[in-house]
């Protein structure tokens, strides 16, 4: 075909050919609105639902006995915010650390090791990554707590925040490095201070995104912060989270905790949208302006 | 020729004039350094195994998932040996367990998330990779990534209150009217059950499937598209021939990756599945998953065999997923490896 | 000021391909030498291997004796203490990134540990001063980035840079192969006036550049040294066939 003027015969596509190709368009036009359908009904849900039952008392008190009309989930909250604290501080520097090893140090077998056992870990169902923190923790304090709850969300963050972390210093240029070490900059001067620094739009991206996945994880708590029907701030008692208060809710009987469940999940969903969205901008950004 | 007394033997270069000559001891008295001279050996030493510490970690705790199944569940594995994974009776009161029930559930929900979701996900991947106008491809790669960022509890909130009430109204009895003779779609319509746990674990793994998807439609070379367009081909043969073709390796290892998602998936399973341990040919009865047994029971686990039969399970569950997100991960590997990759250092 | 270097049986290797082969040089304090040879030649390597550089690509080595001044770089030395006397300008204007115009001057004091703000303050300046910048930035030095600005003003914050720490040598890898003929010229007359109190050393491919700036000119060849000379010498009547084949145009 390399000469125009010696076409095969085929002037003209058929009209079958086009109606397929016709088809072919509808259809993946028309799987695009089916996979829509359910992620507008789950918001449309979740803003319907959620906000009818979203209510200063909600936001201020812990929950209430059974039968009796009120109560929030305040506590639940609250201890969310512990246990996501917890994780988040065990979590993001081991996370980043193991990201500055592999990107910086992790060329030989030891670092392709490490990067197979992050994935590894990245796939291992959250469930087992529960009976692991109670194993670990609950069966050695002998009762359930916060920490626990918060070491196995930990371990969830970790591969996400390693594998962001290498990606983005990666894409740090090498004269960038370079520049700081021809200045007599020591190299773990020059790995923080300007490696890091460079990165740091996309290293808190996969921490957000991190955060994201472990602030709805639900599995790896049952066992492990366990819920309560009080405040607890100590990291050794059982502790309440928004997502295990949804669950329990939700498999309940009563309408009145279904409804607390609906605005329960409005909350957890506008965090992470949020969290999400936030990063996305940032992100946005943060390639034009933070690295290069 | 050299202008130090220390005695440089034959150095190559010009003889310099008087004027030069520089000596070094003038140098150095006017060049006071600004900074102390010490070395960063120790320093960087340190933080290279402080770094290497936290990269270690990682293999620690899953060695360290590994040690605590294996030593958790070796009651269950000396009471019940290879039979564990074949029995079909789980009963706590006379302390018989068995994990088929199970796996079956574990299976079945997951090859019916996976019959649901890939057509719709391939579809979603071809039609913003390729079909798209560029405006709104954005918008719907980022709608649809955040089908993946709502929490597994919320799905199965969602399900409880829409998804179960609709198929126990409406799909339900019209499949059994029209299907029941398969054997597939009979009897009473719950809604709870088999069926609703794999339209919601469908609704799950769609995004991830379809990132992968278009993640290896794009690295697809833009040549392949053209030389099936030179032939004189429709757009619809172009991606058929020129670019699902090649992104096929990738594509079935996004399957998988899928898969290993459904498989470990437990909360929104949990809520719709029905919690039943029978083995039930029809989609329409209750079953229940090796993760959602583990969910359920093991804070109310009494007698150290049943909570040890409940972490073999767990070990079970974590080997297979392993498995499978090692084959997915090589799979996409095979395609993804041509684009070019980072380099550094 | 600048002090001499003295580089005796100096072999550099990149894995087991030898980029350097026993070159032998006295380069003279307060003066500008120019490297010059064919692309793939040695002399990028040769100039790293000056500050210690070349040993940061996996793989690569380097043996020899190199003396800068009374210091033995490659006997017990660290390398950071090195680098801190050598100053280096690379090929492409590198400014850190996120660092503002007066952080990246300040740099290599900063992340050693030099806390005293008033003559940070004085020696920023007067770097930028020293870099023919200081008129153009003075007032967007806390506000705009190092990136902001244009490719010669970049590359004259980097010879600024490397100038705050007060080093005894400046190597410049091609400074200014990557800017328009108007920045080279700045560039160009930056040289002039620095090597009254430094010792500088320059890359280049350009002959016409070597022979403006520079009182000596040394031609690489295929990792060897062929011929170190007077620039005027080199240019007109050089010794060796090699050496005027590539200054005549017939190679490179």
């Amino acid at each position: 075909m390399s000469d125009p003027t010696v076409r095969p015969a085929m002037p003209t596509v058929s009209l079958l050919r086009r109606m397929i190709d016709g088809l072919a368009t509808a259809v993946a036009a028309g799987s695009v609105l089916l996979v829509l359908l359910p992620l507008i009904a789950i918001f449309g849900y979740l803003v319907y639902k959620g906000f009818g039952a979203l209510n200063w008392t909600f936001l201020t008190q812990t929950p209430k006995p059974v039968g009796e009309a009120g109560g929030g989930m305040a506590n639940a909250i609250g201890g969310s915010m512990l246990i996501l604290g917890i994780a988040s501080i065990l979590g993001v520097p081991l996370g980043i650390g193991a990201g500055i090893y592999l990107a910086e140090y992790g060329r030989g077998h030891f670092g392709d090791l490490i990067r197979f056992t992050a994935d590894v870990l990245n796939g291992v169902p959250s469930i087992v990554i529960g009976i692991v923190g109670y194993s670990i923790i609950v069966l050695t304090q002998k009762h359930f707590s916060a920490l626990a709850g918060g070491v196995a969300l930990a371990i969830m963050m970790v591969p996400t925040i390693t594998r962001a972390t290498e990606e983005m210093l990666l894409l740090v240029p090498i004269q960038v490095r370079e520049a700081a070490y021809g200045l007599g900059v020591a190299r773990w001067r020059t790995t923080i201070s300007i490696t890091l620094r460079t990165a740091t739009s996309g290293v808190i991206t996969g921490v957000m995104l991190a955060f994201a996945r472990i602030a709805g994880e639900t599995a790896p708590l049952l066992f492990t912060a366990f819920g309560n029907q009080y405040w607890n701030w100590r990291i050794n008692q059982p502790t309440a989270a928004l997502p295990l208060q949804i669950f329990t809710y939700a498999i309940s009987p009563f309408d009145e905790w279904h409804r607390q469940a609906w605005a329960g999940a409005l909350i957890l969903i506008v965090l992470i949208v949020v969290a999400v969205t936030a990063v996305r901008i940032a992100a946005a950004r943060g390639m034009v302006k933070g690295v290069i | 020729m050299a202008n130090r007394a220390w005695g440089a033997p034959q150095l190559s270069g010009p003889e310099l004039l008087p004027h030069e000559r520089v000596s070094d001891r003038a140098a150095r008295g006017q060049s006071a350094l600004l900074i102390p001279e010490k070395s960063s050996r120790w320093a960087d030493g340190a933080f290279h195994a402080a770094m290497w510490a936290c990269a270690g970690a990682i293999l620690l705790v899953v060695a360290l998932i590994v040690y605590e199944l294996m030593s958790n569940g070796e009651l269950a594995w000396h009471a019940f040996g290879w039979k564990f994974f074949v029995r079909r009776d789980w009963d706590p009161v006379n302390n018989q367990f068995g994990a088929l029930p199970f796996i079956y559930g574990t299976i079945v929900s997951s090859l019916l998330a996976l019959i649901i979701s890939v057509p719709l996900a391939i579809g979603v991947a071809v039609f913003i990779t390729e079909m798209s106008p560029i405006w709104l491809r954005g918008a719907l790669a980022f709608t649809t990534e955040l089908l993946a960022a709502i929490p597994s509890v919320i799905y199965g909130l969602w399900a409880i209150f829409v998804l179960v009430p609709l198929l126990r109204q409406y799909l339900e009895p019209l499949m059994g009217r029209y299907l029941s003779w398969t054997g597939l779609f009979a009897g009473t319509p719950y809604g709870i059950g088999m069926l609703a746990a794999g339209v919601i674990l469908a609704i799950m793994i769609i995004p991830i499937i379809s990132a992968i998807a278009r993640e290896v439609m794009t690295a697809v070379p833009q040549q392949q598209r053209e030389g099936v367009l030179a032939l004189g081909a429709t757009r619809w043969e172009m991606i058929r021939m020129g670019v699902l073709r090649n992104a096929r390796a990738g594509i079935v290892g996004g399957i998988i990756l899928g898969l290993g998602r459904a498989l470990g998936e437990t909360m929104a399973v949990t809520m719709v599945i029905g919690n039943r341990a029978e083995i039930t040919k029809s989609l329409f009865a209750p079953g229940y998953t090796m993760a959602s047994v583990i969910a359920n029971e093991f804070s109310e686990a009494t007698g150290d065999l049943y909570l040890s039969s409940l972490v073999e399970i767990g070990l079970a569950l974590f080997l297979v997923t392993i498995v499978v997100n090692v084959l997915a991960q090589f799979l996409v590997w095979t395609v993804t490896r041509g684009t070019p990759r980072r380099t550094n250092v | 000021m600048g002090v001499a270097i003295e580089v005796e049986h100096l072999n550099a290797w990149f894995g087991s391909t030898q980029a350097l082969k026993d070159i032998s040089m006295h380069i003279a304090a307060n003066h500008a030498t120019a490297i010059i040879g064919p692309s793939g030649c040695g002399k990028s390597t040769y100039v790293r291997c000056l500050n210690r550089m070349h040993e940061t690509v996996p793989g690569a080595r380097a043996e020899g004796r190199v003396r800068i001044g009374d210091l033995n770089i490659y006997n017990g030395t660290s390398a950071t203490q090195v680098r801190r006397r050598v100053g280096m300008v690379f090929q492409k204007p590198n400014p850190f990134p996120t660092y503002s115009i007066y952080d990246n001057v300040a740099a290599g004091l900063k992340l050693n540990g030099f806390r005293d703000r008033r003559r940070l303050d004085e020696i920023v300046e007067r770097s930028l001063r020293q870099a023919a910048l200081w008129d153009e930035v003075r007032d967007d030095l806390r506000k705009k980035s190092g990136s902001s600005l244009s490719g010669g003003q970049q590359q004259r914050l980097c010879i600024a840079r490397a100038l705050a720490v007060q080093p005894q040598v400046l190597l410049m890898d091609e400074p200014a192969s990557a800017l328009d003929p108007i920045s080279t010229g700045k560039i160009e007359e930056l040289i002039f006036q620095l090597k009254e109190n430094y010792t500088i050393v320059i890359v280049t491919h350009n002959m016409q550049q070597a022979s403006r700036v520079a009182e000596f000119t040394g031609f690489f060849l295929l990792g060897e040294l062929i011929e170190f000379d007077r620039t005027e010498k080199i240019f007109t009547n050089p010794a060796d066939k090699r050496t005027e084949d590539y200054i005549t145009g017939r190679f490179g």
